[in-house]
């Protein structure tokens, strides 16, 4: 084996077929859609070069501001929310439950595995005020209060966004949690309770402290999906009211897809993987340890 | 030294061939030239719209026989949303169809006809010596929405107004509203008996700016929106606020019912239709829905049709209707050849009379045969259609595909007063500026 590694020729044939693939589907488009920020059209009229005018209306468009403000804000929300409903689940399972989770974590995660587009109908359904009332609405009403028009504000829009998008996903991070969690040696708990540490105590000390690179990898996961939230917001109010609950990635999408303007929208998706980037790298550098090798 | 060598030689096939793959790639995207002769007559349209390929199909099978023998029909459809994306991703392959629904906005339509993918039905038409068989009004309408050129068909001939529950009225003690005034308190005594006096889609977008525009053509006059395309006017001007104002004040007066950013068009339109609504703006493409009485549980003769009020002191005209072909069709010119010249020779002879049998609808094109038993509403709309004279578009009409989506979705909002008339118009302005 050792030999056949040694061998660049080897290396190029094993490696070579997933490169081309890699190279077709990956590195060509994102290549393609660098070039295209220098240009402006569309496949119809075709394309003009005009410099760095695309960045310049990017630096002055307020759109494209609200929705970084509006993705960092869906992304640090949703993320606190799954991450550490996601650490209380599984702490839930290993502490509480133990060897009766099983039902439970099916349960949870079931959310995980249902279509967006269903979940956000749910969703829909339930903040509905008209022409039917919602059940939400229905409680409010039944405890004497008015209904409200969840998706008639942006700030209201965002709750609902945030409560489905945390709802669906906590199963998902409460299991990959509970893997982190299951792992610490049992030894190591059972000579902490003999030194005293109980409940909170065991947690801040013990569970925490061991569980740190499987939640800095979860917050990870769940910090770069949510910058590149897409499908959600589309299924439940496409964006809006106006563009309220818009993220970069739908302006990008509209601005390309809709607009006609390839160059405009590919100027967009760079700042995207500008922004994802940075919170990736800031992310790393807070975490103590390198989570490679985690 | 040598194994370096070795290794670019070895890697050199790989990047070759991924050279050469994106040169495939490069080949596939853009395109000019004209397609092949198509081998069906390939119809793309919105899904969401039944009537016309249900109307075309059954030419197909009557008095288009013959075309269809030679150029069989063939339906795709595509849901609205898509359109503009599918549209543009078709004419980058040079692969539209030989007949599509023309795009959601008629910036889209200029562009197109612009790299020579719509025909011009001016010359097609009167090659094939059809151009008789098409309304003047219609096509003076489609001229002004694309910019002087006859580009799509007219299988849809609308007029809008207000639509409203004579019962209602009635009940309320109100007369058919002639002044904005007069409408707005005909809605706060409509309101105090219980109904909500408007019924709008806030999801669409479209029917709530609608009244916006109009109040701009009322008020401002037929030009007001042609001035602010031309640049010569500003939505940020007071008195292009004051429309939207307006449109406000009806919203947080409550007349619009509660949440009118989640009714979509048929909620709008069975709330209308069952009762609980008042008064419809809405073009008369909804004849097909007042004409069936399945849906139209108030009964075709409790509906009036009005048309919207003149603003007090306004420079606009009640009479001059806003009108529109609906989404409409064109052919593509890349395709267009002695086949489809018969099926459109075929269309323009018998589209009218078929669609106002068959559906009780008004098109474009001339009833060529006499159509008998026409439902009393739909016979109010044809006359109002032939005795007006001159007819203004609507709010979004000259607007960028931008500006266009901006005005549409941020219209809940301003009748649900989340955002001001002002910061309204100011969105929408800063689309057409950029």
């Amino acid at each position: 084996m050792k030999h056949v590694l040694g061998d660049k020729r080897a290396i190029a044939i094993l490696l070579g077929p997933a490169l081309l693939v890699y190279t077709a589907v990956m590195l060509v488009p994102v290549l393609w859609s660098l070039g295209y920020t220098v240009f402006e059209g569309n496949t119809i009229i075709g394309f003009t070069f005009v410099g760095f005018d695309n960045f310049t209306r990017l630096a002055g468009d307020p759109k494209v501001w609200d929705a970084v403000l509006f993705t960092l804000k869906y992304a640090l929300v949703v993320t606190v929310g799954q991450v550490f409903i996601g650490y209380l689940m599984s702490l839930l399972y290993v502490f509480v439950l133990k060897k009766s989770s099983n039902i439970v974590r099916t349960l949870v995660f079931f959310p995980v595995v249902l279509p967006t587009v269903a979940v956000a109908l749910l969703f829909q359904k339930l903040f509905e005020v008209a022409p039917q009332t919602g059940v939400v609405n229905s409680i409010i009403n039944s405890f004497g209060g008015e209904s409200v028009d969840w998706f008639g504000s942006g700030a209201n829009a965002f709750l609902v966004i945030a409560i489905m998008d945390i709802w669906r996903s906590i199963g998902f991070y409460g299991v990959l949690l509970y893997a982190g969690i299951v792992e610490i040696p049992e030894d190591t708990l059972e000579s902490a309770r003999l030194d005293g540490a109980t409940g909170w105590g065991l947690v801040r000390h013990i569970v925490l402290p061991l569980s740190l690179p499987v939640l800095l990898s979860a917050v990870i996961f769940s910090i770069n999906g949510t910058l590149k939230v897409f499908d959600t917001i589309i299924a439940l109010t496409n964006g809006g009211p106006g563009n309220a609950t818009s993220p970069l990635t739908l302006y990008m999408f509209q601005t390309s897809f809709s607009y006609g303007e390839y160059g405009y929208g590919s100027t967009i998706a760079l700042l995207l993987t500008i922004v994802c980037l940075l919170v990736t790298v800031f992310i790393f550098r807070s975490s103590r340890r390198d989570l490679t090798k985690a | 030294m040598s194994r370096q060598m070795s290794r670019n030689a070895a890697l050199a096939p790989i990047l070759a061939g991924a050279g050469a793959l994106a040169l495939v790639l490069t080949g596939c995207a853009g395109g000019t030239g004209n397609a092949a002769a198509p081998t069906a007559f390939t119809y793309l349209i919105n899904s969401e719209n039944t009537m016309i390929p249900g109307q075309i199909t059954a030419l197909s099978e009557d008095q288009c026989k013959t075309e269809n023998t030679a150029l069989p029909l063939k339906v795709e459809t595509v849901p609205q949303t898509n359109l503009d994306q599918k549209l543009q991703l078709l004419a980058g392959q040079n692969a539209l169809p030989a007949m599509y629904a023309a795009g959601n906005a008629p910036a889209l339509t200029k562009t197109l006809d612009e790299s020579g993918n719509v025909v011009d039905f001016e010359v097609a038409l009167a090659e094939i010596g059809a151009l008789d068989d098409i309304e003047p009004a219609a096509i003076s309408t489609i001229k002004s929405l694309y910019g002087g050129k006859f580009n799509v068909l007219p299988y849809q001939y609308n007029i809008e107004g207000i639509w409203y529950n004579k019962q209602v009225f009635a009940d309320a003690g109100v007369e058919v509203p002639a002044t904005w005034g007069e409408l707005v308190a005909a809605s706060a005594a409509i309101a105090k008996t219980g109904v909500t006096p408007f019924s709008a889609s806030g999801e669409q977008g479209w029917p709530l700016t609608r009244l916006v525009g109009d109040y701009l053509f009322r008020d401002l006059g037929a030009d007001a929106l042609q001035k602010v395309a031309d640049g010569d006017a500003k939505l940020t001007d007071p008195e292009y606020v004051a429309a939207a104002q307006a449109i406000a004040d009806l919203g947080a007066a409550g007349y619009f019912g509660q949440g009118v950013g989640s009714i979509d068009y048929d909620t709008a339109a069975s709330q209308f239709l069952n009762g609980k609504a008042a008064m419809f703006y809405m073009g008369s493409w909804i004849l097909e829905s007042l004409n069936d009485p399945e849906r139209n549980k108030i009964g075709a003769d409790n509906v009036g049709f009005m048309p919207f009020p003149a603003v007090e002191g306004g420079k606009g005209s009640i009479d001059e209707y806003p009108a529109n072909v609906g989404l409409p069709s064109t052919m593509s010119a890349k395709v267009y050849d002695d086949k489809v010249a018969d099926w459109l020779g075929c269309i323009a002879e018998n589209y009218g009379s078929a669609a106002l049998k068959d559906q009780g609808t008004i098109s474009g094109f001339k009833a060529n045969s006499e159509v008998s038993g026409v439902d009393p509403l739909t016979q109010v709309v044809q006359t109002t259609i032939s005795e007006s004279t001159s007819s203004v578009l609507w709010f979004e009409a000259l607007f960028s595909t931008k500006a266009t989506t901006t005005s549409q979705t941020n219209a809940a909002q301003l009748v649900t007063g989340a955002i001001s008339a002002e910061e309204f118009m100011k969105l929408v302005q800063a689309d057409l500026d950029s």
